[in-house]
Formats: structure tokens, sequence, C-alpha cells
């Protein structure tokens, strides 16, 4: 690559350029003027924090949504993108980050879902041909399974690989992307960036949507950034550093280090986990957790860290083992646990830590109902005193404490989640991977809450597949593999390289 | 608070909840039925009429009152009807024997509130689909109440009791007191106490509601009991107020309920609705039978009516809860 050359040189006519899209909502302007080029063979990164408009970009792509304004070109050509048949007859297909398949059929059907081949008999499949073309496109991207396996029987990695493989059975010339590498372990994500490189060199283009430095400077050819629905700069990987790149995403300076004040010596132990083993997959667990402290708990996606989480919270069944806390040995459902001071911010904020219809007030007092209103009385006013006090304290922005949970940005739900705990007073806080899909001004603000936490006397047990994160923020830090403990290091062991082999599994 | 902040879209400009916006909407269409009623029929604006509209709104309410917490918790009862009639069976059986209305009474909200928790365990212990459990009980009382009365016909009981469904008290009917009491009581348990919105926690997310420490079993299974209760009830007042039990008196009780929770503004999919709303959507169904009397409509065209109601009642929440998001 020869830094010195504008861009445009390399490639003159686009493969498809988008120019002065817009697109309104009621009360936000999605997209505003924004253009957008995709070269042939590249990999174009989108980057932007949640609510920069990434995903209405992406929307208006695939012709999920119509632009109010603006105008598509195919090779120099002008075109119009207003259904998705029109974008996938362009050759553009999306890899949601929900994705999209039937978990009752196999690979083969779900590839070529609505196109299959017929039978003889009319009405019928010809199973043959299905099998043999879907082992043909399987091929083409390297993926070895037999495809007639059922895909609710496939791991999060391996749908992907059947998503991408269906899109490249419609010929797509240009792939969408949506945060493919939030659920891959580093090995499955390893695999998912050769099978990035082997599509861009037959040819086709595609366009990452990511919240991950590192991703962005391995795999990007280019780089958009979008802030506040407009785009803010197009440029390349060498030309930037990851610093001006996230002050282009948030539009200030962000401190990437999190901040963190380690206590001289740790308090006592609040949580004592001993030979904990459950038939969610996870068995032998020992874990201890003393206030002041924010403990990590890491390995690969699947080593049983969710597993150990629910378990101590009660939310899934026990076989064998103890759990102390604070002294006494507990056991029981989660609102036993919740009553006792323990918390659990789960891994998907939306299906299991908010009710997204509710109110931001409801969401944030649902866990000290009874702490707030002993007498069994719920009072409304004072709720949402509780709850203002809580949107102050954790600047969660909101228009008020009224506004319904589900319209938040992430990172604001996120908070909500914490906050619910915060009002029921709890002293343990098990984090799920805590900033998952959160942008970077979020992040720190959530690991400084945190560390006000724990500096307050409460105890933290983060599980976060971010090494990054856990190597800043944690005090020492457990490493799973395969349901057990690995491995544990200490504040001066705590390094990416030695997480990731304690994490590794031993072929 | 002033600054909207970028993420969060901004909110309906309403000083109103969604909720007090529904229930607006549903008084006013109330009041529209009524406004013509008045026009079209000389004999619908008569105390007598009113009267007979309230109390016959009352039998409705008292079940679709219970069922509204099961649909708000996105569960439902369709054991309801099956349970007024073995409750009504029972409670007359009992008041035959001994005599005693207090124990009659007894003995009918003891058997709707049992039904009520074995829906509950089934839904909660044996993590049956509430639709099934339910639709199975339904078979099973049916079941037990044919057999039990072998064809016959209770009736005949004492005045005393019989003043609870067609007595008056200062004038108004009795059933109309009780309609007051538990709208007051069901309105009060569900806005303003823990336990109510644990309900509509539950029904907005349950796996939330049960990660949140809110204990899911145990509310359900109250709010199945509540249910069952209510239809116990129920079955009190048409026994008073028919002064007979027959095997199916409930057999046209369970759809009407439904229908009333729905017209009312509750959500299937559970945490929206009050139930206040459920009583302004008796009161409409039973203003709209009315006035098709009124005018002389033939009642074969009752069901029909009623079913458009119900899915333009439903329609029309859809789609303001969707423009609100």
């Amino acid at each position: 690559m020869s830094d010195a050359l504008p861009i445009e040189v390399t490639s003159p006519t686009p493969l498809l350029e988008l120019r002065g899209i817009s697109k309104e909502f009621p009360g936000v302007k999605a997209l505003d003027d924004v253009s957008f080029a995709v070269y042939p063979s590249e990999v174009h990164m989108l980057l932007g924090e949640n609510g920069a408009g990434k995903s209405s970009l992406m929307k208006v792509l695939c012709g999920a949504y119509r632009a109010d304004a603006g105008e598509f070109y195919h090779k120099g050509e002008k075109v119009a993108i207003s259904s998705t048949a029109d974008a996938q007859k362009l050759g553009i297909a999306v890899i949601f980050q929900e994705f999209s398949l039937v978990p009752y059929l196999d690979i083969a059907q779900n590839i070529f879902l609505g196109r299959e081949p017929k039978g003889r008999i009319p009405g019928t499949i010809d199973r043959r041909r299905i099998l043999a073309d879907a082992r043909r496109v399987l091929d083409t991207i390297g993926f070895d399974i037999d495809p007639s396996t059922t895909v609710d029987k496939l791991g999060v990695a391996q749908q992907q690989m059947v998503e991408i493989a269906k899109a490249i059975s419609q010929n797509a010339r240009i792939l969408v992307m949506d945060e493919p590498t939030a659920a891959l372990s580093d090995r499955e994500t390893e695999l998912l960036f050769a099978l990035i490189a082997r599509l861009k060199a037959d040819g086709v283009s595609i366009v990452y949507i990511s919240h991950r430095m590192a991703e962005v400077f391995a795999l990007g050819d280019r780089i958009t950034v979008l802030r506040d629905g407009r785009r803010i700069d197009g440029v390349r990987p060498a030309d930037v550093t990851p610093d001006q790149l996230v002050r282009m995403m948030v539009g200030r300076n962000v401190d990437m280090t999190y901040p963190r004040h380690f206590a001289d010596k740790p308090g006592e132990v609040l949580l004592e986990v001993k030979g904990l083993s459950a038939p969610s997959g996870i068995s032998d667990i020992n874990i201890e957790v003393r206030r002041g402290e924010i403990v990590g708990l890491c390995g690969l996606v699947g080593s049983g860290r969710s597993e150990v989480a629910r378990a101590i919270f009660g939310a899934d069944p026990v076989t064998s083992g103890e759990i102390i806390f604070d002294g006494k040995s507990i056991s029981g459902e989660p609102d036993l646990a919740a009553r006792r001071g323990i918390a659990l911010i789960p891994e998907s904020r939306k299906s299991e830590g908010l009710a997204l219809l509710r109110s931001v007030s409801d969401n944030l007092v649902v866990s000290a109902l009874k702490k707030l209103f002993p007498s069994g009385l719920f009072d409304q006013r004072s709720a949402q005193r509780t709850a203002d006090g809580l949107i102050r304290q954790l600047r969660i922005a909101t228009p008020s404490a009224r506004q319904t949970v589900g319209l938040l940005s992430g990172g604001n739900q996120q908070k909500v989640v914490i906050g619910k705990w915060l009002a029921a007073g709890s002293n343990l806080f098990i984090f799920d991977e805590p900033t998952r899909g959160i942008d970077i001004g979020a992040k720190s603000e959530i690991f400084a809450l945190i560390d006000r936490l724990v500096a307050e006397g409460a105890a933290a047990l983060m599980i976060s597949s971010e090494q990054v994160e856990i190597c800043h923020v944690c005090d020492r830090a457990y490493v799973m593999r395969e349901g057990r403990i690995a491995g544990h290091l200490t504040r001066n062991e705590l390094t990416e390289e030695n997480i990731v082999r304690l994490g590794m599994h031993h072929a | 608070m002033t600054d909207i902040t970028k993420g969060a879209i901004a909110p309906p400009r309403s000083f109103l909840s969604q909720d007090a916006v529904q229930l607006f909407y549903r008084l006013l269409a109330a009041f529209l039925i009524c406004a013509v009623l008045a026009v079209l029929s000389d004999s619908f604006l008569s105390l007598g009429n009113i009267l007979n509209v309230l109390r016959q709104a009352s039998l409705t309410f008292f079940i679709a009152s219970g069922l509204t917490l099961v649909v708000l918790t996105a569960g439902l009862d369709l054991s309801v009807g099956a349970n007024v009639a073995l409750s009504a069976c029972l409670a007359g059986t009992v008041i035959h024997k001994t005599g005693s209305p207090a124990l009659g009474i007894l003995t009918g909200l003891a058997c709707g509130g049992i039904v009520g928790l074995l829906n509950g365990v089934m839904v909660t212990a044996l993590r049956i689909p509430s639709f099934i459990a339910t639709y199975g009980m339904l078979w099973v009382l049916n079941g037990l109440t044919y057999w039990y009365m072998a064809g016959e016909t209770l009736h005949g009981f004492p005045a005393g009791f019989r003043q609870i469904g067609s007595g008056y008290l200062f004038g108004l009917p009795i059933p109309i007191y009780l309609l007051l009491v538990f709208l007051g009581i069901g309105t009060f348990f569900a806005q303003r106490t823990v336990w109510g919105q644990e309900i509509y926690a539950i029904g907005a997310n349950p796996v939330a509601a049960r990660l949140s420490g809110i204990p899911v079993a145990r509310r359900l299974l109250l709010v199945y009991a509540v249910s069952g209760t209510m239809a116990g009830l129920a079955s009190i007042i048409f026994l008073s107020r028919l002064n007979s039990a027959e095997a199916d008196i409930g057999e046209s009780l369970t759809l009407p309920a439904i229908a009333a929770v729905l017209i009312g503004g509750t959500s299937l999919f559970g945490g929206v609705g009050t139930v206040f709303g459920t009583f302004i959507g008796a009161l409409i169904l039973t203003l709209v039978l009315n006035g098709m009397n009124l005018l002389a409509v033939s009642a074969n065209w009752q069901p029909l009516v009623t079913g458009v109601i119900v899915i333009l009642a439903v329609w029309l929440d859809m789609k303001t809860r969707r423009r609100a998001q």
C-alpha cells in the first residue's frame, strides 16, 4: 500500500457509492448528508459510537430503510435501493448481529431457504442437489462441516459461517458485517479474519462495523467515522492513531486508560465459592472475592464464566459445592441472593437486564421495591424521587425518569441496570460483560463507577472478553477453561499473554 | 431536565402516561356510545336501564378483573368460566345441605381459589404454558361439574342469599356496590402495592424480573389464585342472581371476560394494562349489547359485533403504542 497516493487513485470507480444520504425519524436525524463509497476488494471499517448512525446507514445500504434524500451509484451508474430486493440484486448482503437462521432446519436448507432446488415430484426438494450445492458453497469459504447438521446444534461462530455461506451463495459482492466478532472467542475471531482475507482476494468488499480498535487496524483498508449521524472523516489506518480515531468518534479527548484506585490492602472476604459444580457445565469452582476488590473472571466465550455468575446468583441449579457470602452459606433462587446483597448485571441487558417497555424509573426501583416500601405499599412519586437521584448520581442521559428505557443508548441502559442494584444496596456486584456494545465514553464512566463502588467497601466480580479491560481494572483474575478454573493471576501477573495462555485449549 | 442527549429519542410530548392516554380514549369511546344510544333510543337513559347495564357489566367485570392480573403477567386463564360453574354448583349444594349461605359463599370462594392455585402450580412448578394449562383445566372442571351434577339443576335459595345478586341498597343493585369495591381493591392492588408493581415487571420481561430479584413463581401463584378466587366470587353472585345452578352456566362467561380485558387495553404480551381499563372494557361490551337490544337488532349479531370491537381496540392500542416508540 502506498500511503502517498490519495485513496481514489488506487481504484477509480467505487463498486457502490452513496451520496448525500439523509434519514430522519421523529425526533432524531439518524443520517445527515452522509456520503460513503465501497471499492472492490476492500475492507471498509465503519466506526462510531452507539447512536452515531452506523446501523441506520447499514439499513439504508441493504434496503431495509428508505433514505429521505441522497443518491446511490453502482459501478458509476445511478441506481435506486428502495427495497431489500434491490439491494440483493446489487449483490449487497448483511450479516446482522442477530442471525436470521431457522434453528430446526439444516445448514443446507438454511443456505438455500426460499431458493431450494426442486425435486422431481412437485413441491419437494431435491435433497441430493441441495446438499451438494451447500457443500460447494461451504468449501469456497473453507468451512468444513456436514451440511445436513441442523442449525440449532451450531455455536455462534458456526452460525455466522452459515450466514456468510448464505450470502456468498447469493453472489454477494458487498458483505456488510455488524460487529461480527462481538460473540466470538479469540480463536474463532482469527478464523473469521482469515475468511475475510480470502473473500477479499476473491473480489468481495466488506463493510465492517466494529467497536474494537485492534480489529480496525488489523483488518481495515479504509475507515469511515460517523458521529451524530454525520460523516466525520474517511481515513486510512496507516494515517491515524487509535487516539485520533477515538477523538473523531466522540468529538473530545477520552482517557483510554481506565481510572482505578487500587487499595493497599484488600478488605475482608465477602464471597467464597468452594468446589462449586453445576449441571450447566462448570465443575469444582473455587473463587474468593474480598471487599474493595475487582476480581476478573476471564476465559474464552463458552468456558463457563457466565454459568459461574448465574450459579452464585441462584439463577441456575447447583449440584455440589458451597457458596459462602458474608460468612454465611447460601443457596436458593435469585430473589434470596438479591435480598442478601448480591447483584447480577447480566450479559444481555436487553433480554435479561431490563423491561424495555417500562420507564427508567420503573426499572431503577424494581430490585429495591421491598427496601423502599417496607410496608408493601408502593408510591409512584417516591419511586420517581429515588430514580431521579440515581439518574443524577450515574449521569444517565434521559429526558426524564418517565422515559421508556428501551429508547436510551446502550451505555445509559447499562447504567440503569447497575443503578437498580445501587438502589437495592447490594454489596457484591457480578458484572457479566459490562461494556459489551457500549461506546468508549460510556465505558470509562462505567469503570469509574465500579471503581467508586469497591472503594466504598463493595466487591466486584467482573467477566469480560476484553482482556485489556481486565488488565487495566482488576486487582487479580481467575481464568476459566472448559468449565474449570484454569489458573489465577495476581495483579503483577495480569497480562493479556497470561490470560490467553491459561485460557487456551490445549489440543 | 432540559438536555435531550444523543441516543435518546425525544419522548411523546405528553404529561400523561401511556396508560392514562389509553384510559382517556376508552372513556371517550364509552361516552360516545352512550351519546349515540341516548339519541337513538328513548329508553336508554332511563334509570332502570342504566342500572341494568351496570349490573350486567359488574358480572363480567368480576371475572375479568382477576383475569386482568393474569394477562398482565403475559398469561391467560381460560378456565374461569368452568371455574364459575363448578364453584356455583358446589356452593349451591352446600347451601341446600346445610342451609347456611355463609358456608356456601365460603365454599364457592374456596373452590375458585383452589382451582386458581392449581393453575398456578401447573404454570410455575410444571412450567406448562398458561394457555395450555388452563385450557386443560377447563375440560377437567367441566368434566367434574357434569359428573357431579348429573344433569340436575339446583334451585331455590334462601331469600337473604338472593339479596346479593338481586337486592337493592339505597336504590342501587347490590352488585354495583360490589363492583365499586372490587374496582377499588383491584386498582389499588395493581397500582399502589409492591406486589402489583412486581406483577407488571414480570409481564414486561419475566427473565429480567427474576434476575432483578423478584420471586416470580410466588407472584404467579398469587395471580392465578386471585383469578380463581374472583371466579369463585362471580359464581356466588350468579348463583344468587339466577337462583339456580346448572353444569353449563360457565360456558358463555370466559370469552366475554377475555374480551373485556382486551377492550380495556391490557396487552396479551403482558406488562401493559389496568384494572380500571378492564372495567371500561366490560362497560363498553355491555353498552353495545344493551344498545343492540334496545334498537331491536337481532341477538345473532352480537358475537360478530363483539369480535369487531375486540380487534379494533387491540389494533388501535398497537398503533398508538408503536407511535410512542
